[in-house]
């Protein structure tokens, strides 16, 4: 079963297509990376998927059921680009934002995580008074909390330090093999997507590339957008990381 | 007189009872309007109470339930706000001033029409807790149980919602029906807050005990509790003192207020520069 099924999906905003007639699958225990330049539709596209954007036309599925339908949002961690009105002033401990939303506090899990995530320090301090990178780990701290069946993260790595950067992908990978996690993963790093993600989706208002690494590395249209260097690099990455799995 | 004196009178025990439960509404609601920088809705959903007064005092409705009779109005005038923001092409500063415009518009155009501003409606501008009659003490506890059960019911929904909106429904909150139910609450807030501070200083019993309890720097439910506990004591305050010194109570509720928050302020600063 697909996990996420999008189809013939546009969204516009003010009469211009932000993105349009977009079409793919997610199948489960996937690692998906989405990819393309800066607006080219990828954060409005997971938007869509989550509803928090309602496309003028397409439909998209989860878990098999259509959006307007499904209420199991607890199956789903996401991490958004940036939040987006957070308040300096928000008096929201860091403990309180990684357990929002969870129908049972569970303080072991919660202490784990925020360990994993080095913030175990953090717990009773608030948000607002933390760094960005700090911030981040706990935005995604809460992403994990619930250990969910679907992971999507847009953007997550850019506020992180190499060795956080590093934690999390390592992390993301190990839940995607071991647990069947599906992961989707918005990114501009594509060195990082070739590590990790078996699936890649290069988006710029439209699909211009959808399938495999494998397919990726053998694609005349990619080496187009990359250049054969930094095509054949990504490529080799991909494949030590694999054989090394 | 002796301060416990004043507790003899019926009107004081009335004003008291209902003050210290608009103050406890206003400061739970307010907490959410100042974290999503709704602060103004205040004085914008004040402007159009003053608009629904008039209106109420126009067809000649008993003062005894001006109160009551102005409420539709002013919810409507909150849903046209909401209905406004979340269009997203309109920001919530500028869709609270069309509104507030509008109340202000129309409260002068019914109030001319009804021969000029009489006592009852400028009454209302400035407000008096202490002329706060039956029905409206029994509307502010059916407003204070509703409210609270309704934080208490939907705390994880408003706090996410609060906290951000597009992570709150990646969630599954229904952040359209939790939007609706804190604008129209803070509709009948506002009307009733109208008795106490007048609808002059309506937004500052929504605005100020919620600023007061962010200085604290708590967690959001400690801070929730602080705001309720600061707006109670500055009624409690505002009414003894404006009692035994013969002054406008709603004016000195809020002064009590301000002076709450400048202390918390300076005991902040005083406590940063000890570390």
């Amino acid at each position: 079963m697909s996990i996420i099924r999008v189809d013939d999906l546009t969204f516009r905003y003010n009469g211009l297509d932000v993105i349009s007639n977009i079409t793919f699958a997610v199948e489960k225990g996937s690692y998906l990376g989405i990819v393309g330049p800066n607006g080219s539709g990828k954060s409005t596209l997971i938007k869509n998927i989550l509803g928090i954007l309602r496309p003028e036309q397409g439909r998209v599925e989860l878990f098999g059921n259509s959006l307007s339908v499904f209420r199991q949002w607890g199956k789903i961690g996401y991490l958004p680009q940036r939040l987006s009105a957070l308040n300096a002033h928000f008096p929201g401990t860091v403990e309180e934002i990684v357990q929002m939303g969870l129908p049972k506090k569970d303080v072991i899990t919660l202490r784990r995580t925020l360990k994993m995530m080095a913030i175990g320090h953090l717990a009773s301090r608030l948000i607002g008074e933390l760094s960005y990178g700090e911030q981040q780990r706990a935005m995604l701290a809460r992403a994990l909390m619930r250990r969910p069946e679907l992971l999507i993260f847009d953007e997550p790595t850019t506020a992180l330090d190499p060795e956080t950067r590093g934690i999390f992908y390592s992390l993301t990978q190990e839940m995607s093999r071991k647990d069947g996690t599906t992961v989707i993963l918005v990114t501009h790093d594509i060195g990082a997507i070739g590590q990790y993600a078996q699936n890649l989706l290069y988006l710029d208002k439209k699909v211009i590339f959808s399938g495999t690494f494998k397919d990726f590395c053998s694609s005349q249209v990619m080496t187009g957008f990359f250049g054969p260097t930094s095509q054949h690099i990504i490529c080799h990455q991909h494949d030590q990381t694999r054989s090394s799995g | 007189m002796d301060l416990f004196d004043i507790f003899h009178y019926e009107f004081v025990q009335r004003a008291m009872i209902a003050g210290v439960l608009i103050a406890a509404v206003s400061a739970l609601l307010g907490m959410f309007l100042v974290l999503r920088r709704f602060s103004l809705i205040g004085d914008g959903l004040a402007h159009t109470t003053f608009g629904s007064v008039a209106v109420v005092l126009l067809i000649g409705i008993s003062p005894l339930y001006v109160t009551l009779a102005a409420l539709p109005l002013v919810m409507i005038a909150s849903l046209a706000i909401f209905k406004l923001t979340s269009s997203r092409k309109i920001n919530a500063d500028a869709a609270i001033g069309i509104v507030s415009s509008l109340g202000i518009a129309a409260g002068i155009i019914f109030a001319s029409l009804s021969g000029g501003f009489n006592v009852d409606l400028l009454s209302y501008l400035f407000g008096n807790i202490l002329t706060v009659n039956n029905t409206e003490l029994f509307l502010s506890f059916i407003v204070f149980l509703i409210v609270v059960a309704m934080v208490i019911y939907f705390y994880d929904d408003l706090f996410a919602v609060t906290f951000d909106q597009e992570l709150a429904q990646s969630m599954g909150v229904n952040t359209r029906r939790i939007n609706a139910i804190l604008f129209l609450l803070t509709a009948i807030a506002a009307v009733l807050a109208m008795k106490v501070a007048g609808i002059m200083l309506v937004s500052a019993l929504l605005i100020l005990p919620a600023l007061t309890a962010l200085q604290l720097s708590v967690s959001f439910r400690a801070t929730m509790i602080a705001a309720v506990a600061f707006s109670i004591l500055a009624v409690v305050c505002g009414i003894i003192f404006a009692f035994l010194l013969n002054l406008p109570a709603g004016a000195t509720i809020v002064l009590f207020n301000i002076c709450f928050l400048l202390l918390v302020f300076v005991a902040k600063k005083l406590s940063v520069l000890r570390r």
